[in-house]
Parts: structure tokens; sequence; C-alpha cells
């Protein structure tokens, strides 16, 4: 999310006694803000526990990790396990799998959101546009689970709705499973991110567009401009920084695929085309209990994701962009 | 059902319509309406098939009303222990969940907002590298088993308990309040503490609503934790039965092997899913105008 992380302009009256604050002695500033301090605690502490240990905790993906020697205990064995995950059988398949639902996620459901919020500012009945919206946001809230069972629902071999039209269609007469099928399983992923997120999507968008200075339209038509040279010339210029640091946040996320989404339609016969790294993670770690292993595949995925961000935020700004920090 | 009138003043008003103009406006309606139609359809076509026998659900292709109205697939649902524990438990875990949240989040958003503070900086600093790396699932999983709360309620709540993306919304709208209410109130003699609690909150009821309907719906939906940290099928959350309910033999899962009432296996499945979803569309028209505003408060300031 693009919120801005500084502080708005000093307003005239903020002290300036507490601006020499920032160099009071440790004690004194305890002393002289302690229930600020004291509300603070709780959130560090949550911070603390289940954020900073388990990045310590990411250790043992360096280590051969046996739960009674502990984290200090076990015996440490360098990059084994990197090496393990690049050289071994899954590796390849993980990255096509993880890379290859990426790209179908930026070139389809990454733009769909910007293509609704520009037809939405284009709609001039603004009933139309407040009961579409108030539709298209609802999918934002339901859980994976309902709409992996939605999926089920709609596509089941017996009885399913769509898998029906797709039969008459196609002009199929067998029951095909569709949830079980490989070559059905990225295109499925793909129509539940669009069903599920376009519209909530669009939300950021179409705040940006409100951002858009009305005269800026009024000076394009007495140019003579259409609607259209309206909408390339002051609507897209003016959605470009929010596309920017969106494009940067979703490129951090390259290698997630999203755990429950993809955990939920994976079937013991899709798996070829269903494993991702971060289910590979769950199998591993939790299902056949490599701990370190596991680890490491998913401090690989981080790392990965903390450079992929950085990167883009690097790309954009060399682009000209004002990118994310 | 007020939202997004911001939006309308920039509308680029065109009085001289031309005929493509005209053209591309019916379009754009349909376009729209057809995707707001796809969005609903689904929901609406479970709905009905959940009042509907286990025939009609087989046999008509889609159905927005039920030839027949039956209720036997709730009535088999309510009947069973399973479901009534499932439920339970995940309004239960909602509500304190939500709670927790709700204050963990708002008490550490109100001294970041101060930007005297020393060590401010520091803090958020640390919040925002959470949102770039973490630790992953094994790590956290495995921080989670040594506080010995696999299998407890609070491993729902207590790892999730703040979204650090809210807690920097939130920071963000402290700073937008006014300062001279809460100058007033330090002069009167009231400590930071009381300051938040007897100004800032208050202030802040738009900003809780939208939050409260954040977290309730993430712990709600949350799918991932029941999995990783509960395995007692006793304690089952509702997206967890769902998900054995629809992915499995419905009865089995139910664990109600009564032969003598042989429940609509079927139907079974769409009720389910319309129960786990109801909750959520319920309150969504009523903080529906909240969290417009909510939202935007973070993410437009840009």
């Amino acid at each position: 999310m693009a919120t801005d992380l500084a502080p708005p302009p000093p307003k005239a009256a903020t002290k300036a006694k507490k601006r020499r604050a920032g160099k009071v002695p440790l004690r004194a500033a305890l002393a002289r803000y302690r229930w600020l301090y004291l509300m603070l605690l709780p959130g560090v502490a949550y911070f603390a526990i289940f954020k900073y240990l388990p990045m310590y905790g990411v250790t043992i993906a360096f280590q051969d990790f046996l739960p009674f020697l502990g984290y200090s205990g076990s015996p440490w064995v360098g990059f084994k396990h990197f090496e393990d995950l690049f050289s071994g059988p899954d590796f390849g398949r993980l990255m096509f799998n993880t890379l290859f639902l990426a790209l179908l996620h930026i070139v389809i459901v990454f733009p769909a959101p910007i293509i609704v919020a520009l037809m939405l500012n284009e709609l001039r009945v603004s009933f139309v546009k407040r009961s579409v919206q108030s539709l298209i946001y609802i999918p934002h809230f339901l859980s994976w689970t309902i709409v992996a069972s939605l999926t089920y629902l709609l596509f089941a071999a017996d009885f399913g709705v769509i898998s029906g039209w797709i039969r008459d269609l196609l002009g199929d007469t067998a029951k095909v499973d569709y949830m079980a099928q490989e070559e059905w399983f990225r295109p499925l992923i793909i129509l539940q991110q669009l069903w599920k997120q376009t519209g909530w999507g669009t939300i950021i968008y179409l705040a940006a567009l409100a951002g858009v200075d009305p005269n800026l339209y009024e000076a394009a038509r007495m140019d003579g401009a259409g609607r259209f040279r309206q909408l390339w010339h002051v609507t897209l210029p003016a959605i470009r920084p929010t596309v920017v640091v969106m494009a940067i946040l979703a490129s951090g996320n390259l290698l997630d695929s999203g755990f429950e989404q993809i955990w939920l339609m994976t079937t013991s016969l899709n798996r070829s085309v269903a494993d991702v790294f971060d289910t590979y993670v769950y199998y591993a770690g939790i299902t056949q209990g490599a701990i370190s292993y596991s680890t490491a595949v998913g401090l690989f995925k981080g790392v990965a994701g903390v450079i992929l961000i950085f990167g883009s935020n690097w790309l954009a700004k060399r682009l000209g962009q004002r990118g994310l920090f | 059902m007020s939202t997004m009138t911001e939006t309308k003043a920039t509308q680029p008003v065109n009085n001289n319509s031309s005929l493509g103009s005209r053209a591309f406006d019916t379009l754009n309606v349909v376009v729209l309406v057809g995707l707001a139609l796809i969005t609903v359809l689904p929901l609406l076509y479970v709905l009905a098939g959940s009042f509907a026998g286990e025939a009609e659900i087989s046999s008509r292709p889609f159905f927005l009303w039920p030839e027949k109205f039956v209720t036997e697939s709730y009535a088999y649902i309510f009947a069973t222990d399973t479901f009534i524990r499932a439920l339970l438990t995940t309004v239960v875990v909602t509500a304190v969940g939500t709670v927790v949240q709700l204050l963990l989040t708002f008490t550490m958003a109100y001294p970041l907002a101060k930007r005297y503070l020393p060590g401010r900086t520091l803090v958020l600093n640390l919040v925002i590298f959470t949102m770039v790396f973490s630790g992953g699932m094994i790590p956290t999983y495995l921080v989670v088993r040594d506080l010995g709360l696999l299998d407890s309620y609070w491993a729902l709540i207590l790892p999730l308990a703040i979204n650090p993306f809210y807690l920097i919304i939130v920071k963000s709208f402290f700073q937008e309040l006014p300062q001279a209410l809460e100058e007033a109130a330090r002069i009167d003699g009231c400590n930071e503490m009381g300051v938040f609690f007897k100004i800032v909150l208050p202030l802040s009821k738009p900003v809780i609503a939208t939050f409260s309907l954040f977290y309730a719906v993430a712990i709600w939906n949350d799918y991932m934790s029941p999995l990783l940290y509960i395995t007692d099928p006793g304690k089952w959350t509702l997206q967890i039965l769902v998900r054995q309910l629809t992915s499995t033999d419905a009865a089995t899962a139910l664990s109600q092997m009564d032969r003598t009432w042989v429940p609509p296996e079927q139907g079974l499945k769409f009720a389910v899913v319309v129960i786990a979803t109801l909750p959520i569309l319920f309150f969504y028209p009523f903080l529906q105008k909240h969290f417009a505003k909510g939202v935007l408060i973070g993410s437009v300031k840009e």
C-alpha cells in the first residue's frame, strides 16, 4: 500500500521544546514518555516474538536442526540444504510453476483492476457506478476456502453448472473433472484471482483518479481533446504513479503464489503443475518433517522477494518514476 | 451505500456527445453490469442450490430459485455436533481475536504517531522491514510450537495480532488528528494513556469500524493458521470444515453416520458454503461506507 510514511510538515504550534527530545538521554526520555513507551510495549513484543524470532529462526536453514538440540546445539552444515534444493529434482518444476503463475498474474490479473477502474471512471450514471462497485467488492471478503468450494460446485464433473456448459460448447459427452485436470489448473487459478481481486483492486486506482484536477479535463477540452484524448493525456498520466507503486509491490511478490489458494486447488492428480515454493515448504516441512530443508526453501524465497522489491524500486527510479522508498 | 462520492468530481463531462462516444458509454455500462453479474451470480446460485433437492441440483443447469423449497441440508448440518462446534469456535475466536488485534494495533499506532518520541523511527523501520521480509512458515511454526500454542485457539489469534499495513494506516490517521484537543486534555492533567482512551479513540470510530471488519474477516477466513496449528478435529474452525465437506464425502466429514437419515450429499456442500459466507455478507453493507473511507485514508495520501 502506498502509504505516505513521511510525517506531515510540522504544524506551527508543534512544540520546540519537544523537538529537543531527540537529544535527551535515554533514561530521561523513558521517564518523560513513560506512558507512550508503555503503550508501545505490547506491539513491540508482538513484532519481536512473531516476526523477529522467526527471522532469527532462519539460522536453522544452515543447520541440521534437531528439536532436542535446539537452535544453538544443532550441527551447522553451511549451504548444504540450499545445494540440495538447487540440485534436487524438484527445483526446476517449482521454479517453472511459480514463475508461470507469476507471469500469468502480471499479464492478466494485474492490469484487470486498472482497466475496470478506468471504465468505472467513465461511467456517467452514478447509480450504476455505485451499484457495480458495491457488488464487485464482495468477493474480496470471501475466503479462499469459499472460492475453492464455489469453484468445485460450479466445475464438479457430475453436477457442476459450468462444466455442463463447457461440455455443451465442446460437444463433449464424457464428464470431465476439471478440478483434477492438469491443463485446467492454471486457467482456474487465474479465473479465481480475477473474480476475487479485480473489484477490490479498483479502489486504489479510483482513489488516484479522484485526485485528478477537473481543470485539467477542462483545459484538454478547450484544446479540442475528445474523450479518448482526455483519457490518454490526462487520466492515464494521473494514475501512472499508483500503477508504478503497485507494480513494485507486485514484483516483490513474484515468488509468492498465495499459499491458501494453491493449496486448496492442489489435488494428487495435478501436483506436477500445482507445486509452487509456498506449498512445497508445507509439504517438506510440516508433512515430511524436513525442518531445516524447508526453512532453506522459505529463506530462498524470502531473500529473492527482498531482492526483487528493491530491484524493481531501483529500476522504477532509473526510469524516472517516483518509486516506493 | 454511499461510497466513492469522491470520484464524482473528476468525471470527464462531455456535453456534445458524439455517436461514437455514446456507443462507448452503452458498451461500457453493458460490460460493467456484466462483470457485476459474474461476481454475484455464482453466490446466488449456491444460495438457491442450498435450498434445492438433490435431483434438482444434478438435473437443472442453472437456477436462481429452487423449484421445490427444501431445508433438509440445513436441518442436517445444524443437527451435527461437528458443525455446531466449528461454528461456535469460529465465532468466539473471531470475536476475541478482533478485540486483541484492534487493541494491539491502535495502542501501538498511537505512540508511533508522535514524531517527537525518541526511538520511534527505529521501531517504524523494524515494522516496515517485516512487510518486506519474513522468517517464513516453518520458523514461525517453530516459535508457535515452542510457545506451547499448538492446538490452542490462541495460535489462530496471536501470530496475526498486528497487520503492519493496518498499523501504518492507523498511525497516519492519528497523525492527521487535530493536536489541539489532545493538548487540552494534557493540560487538564490527563496522561498519554488517558488522552488515548478519552480523546483519541472516540475520534477514531470510523477507523475502528473499518479495521474491525478487516481483522474480523481475516480471522474468519483464515485457513492457513488452523491448517498449521490445529490438529485436533474437535477444534476445527468453519473454514477447515468447509474444506473437508466440499473436498470429501460430506457426511463422513461431519462424522454423523446415522444410517436412518441419508443426508443430501451435494446439498450439504451448498449449504455449508452459504453458512460460511453469510456472516460476512451480512455485515458488509453496514461497514461499506466506513471501509471505503478507511482504506482511502491510508492509501490515497500519496
